[in-house]
């Protein structure tokens, strides 16, 4: 079944997902932009990767069940991000303390920075 | 004469089933990227479930194995709505104009040395928008969080530990 003969309602639902997650995609690309240090923009990717990604998947998900399929990798794809996205900005955050990078916050001064 | 010698190599090999939640999750998401429950699917599933976990047995830490099942699905929930409530907040800070987001570090002591139970609260304050979990010290038990936009760091980390913190502890020990 083509993506156009799924119910009209259906399908708003879906359009409304998308932009959802765009605009959250959107706001977290705006924040990379905007805040002033390091520590804040690393910030921005954990928005487009919760909210963001969430919506386009949601209305990935419906679209499939809308043309009767599973749309079950989205799950999948879910999964993955929870756990990957959280390692890679721990680790730029470590770095980033390990060499120093200067925060407008100030950091605790009894932080082990080998 | 060598049975404890054999019972020493056992237990570092372990057994088909000593890490159930990881076999089960190997099965879940083998089925998933096949979408489908065909008989050879399944039975692959199965052996995935039992073998892989088994020759992993030397890397992995203490099973974890699911206490208090209705409090993780409560729990999960909890994490979710959070994370809608806080993305909301962050693309207000974000968006305004005027905002002056007001960063700080926490640090947030902990009480469970659980791997798993500090793995997922570190995952889950990353993910949760607006604190990010910089360093997990296993020395001093503590994890340095960035937040930002916070007033009361000791008012932060005592809610991250009450609503995050507290609920996994009963889910892993």
């Amino acid at each position: 079944m083509a993506l156009d003969e799924i119910h009209g309602v259906w399908q708003v639902v879906i359009a409304l997902m998308l932009v959802v997650g765009g605009v959250f995609a959107l706001v977290g690309a705006v924040g990379m932009l905007r805040f002033p240090d390091f520590y804040m923009r690393l910030h921005a990717p954990t928005k487009a990767t919760t909210l963001g990604v969430g919506g386009v998947l949601l209305a990935s998900m419906a679209a499939n069940w809308g043309q009767g399929n599973y749309g079950l990798h989205e799950l999948l794809i879910t999964l993955f991000l929870f756990i990957t996205a959280p390692v890679s900005a721990n680790l730029m955050a470590k770095a980033a303390l390990h060499l120093r990078v200067p925060s407008k916050a100030p950091v605790p001064e009894d932080q082990p920075r080998p | 004469m060598t049975e404890p010698g054999q019972r020493e190599a056992a237990r570092r090999r372990g057994g088909w089933f000593d890490h159930p939640a990881l076999s089960v999750l190997l099965a879940a998401v083998w089925l998933l990227v096949r979408e489908s429950l065909a008989p050879a699917d399944l039975i692959f599933a199965v052996v995935m479930g039992l073998v892989v976990p088994r020759l992993a047995h030397g890397f992995l830490d203490k099973a974890f194995k699911p206490r208090a099942l209705f409090t993780a699905v409560r729990f999960t929930f909890i994490v979710l709505w959070d994370i809608v409530i806080s993305n909301m907040t962050v693309a207000r800070i974000v968006l305004d104009p005027r905002s002056s987001p007001r960063p700080c570090w926490i640090t947030v002591p902990l009480a469970t040395h659980h791997p798993g139970a500090i793995t997922l609260l570190a995952t889950i304050i990353t993910t949760t928008p607006g604190t990010v979990s910089c360093v997990v010290d296993d020395v001093r038990w503590e994890i340095l969080v960035h937040a930002l936009d916070c007033d009361d760091p000791q008012a932060m980390a005592a809610q991250i530990k009450q609503r995050y913190e507290r609920p996994l502890m009963e889910i892993f020990e």
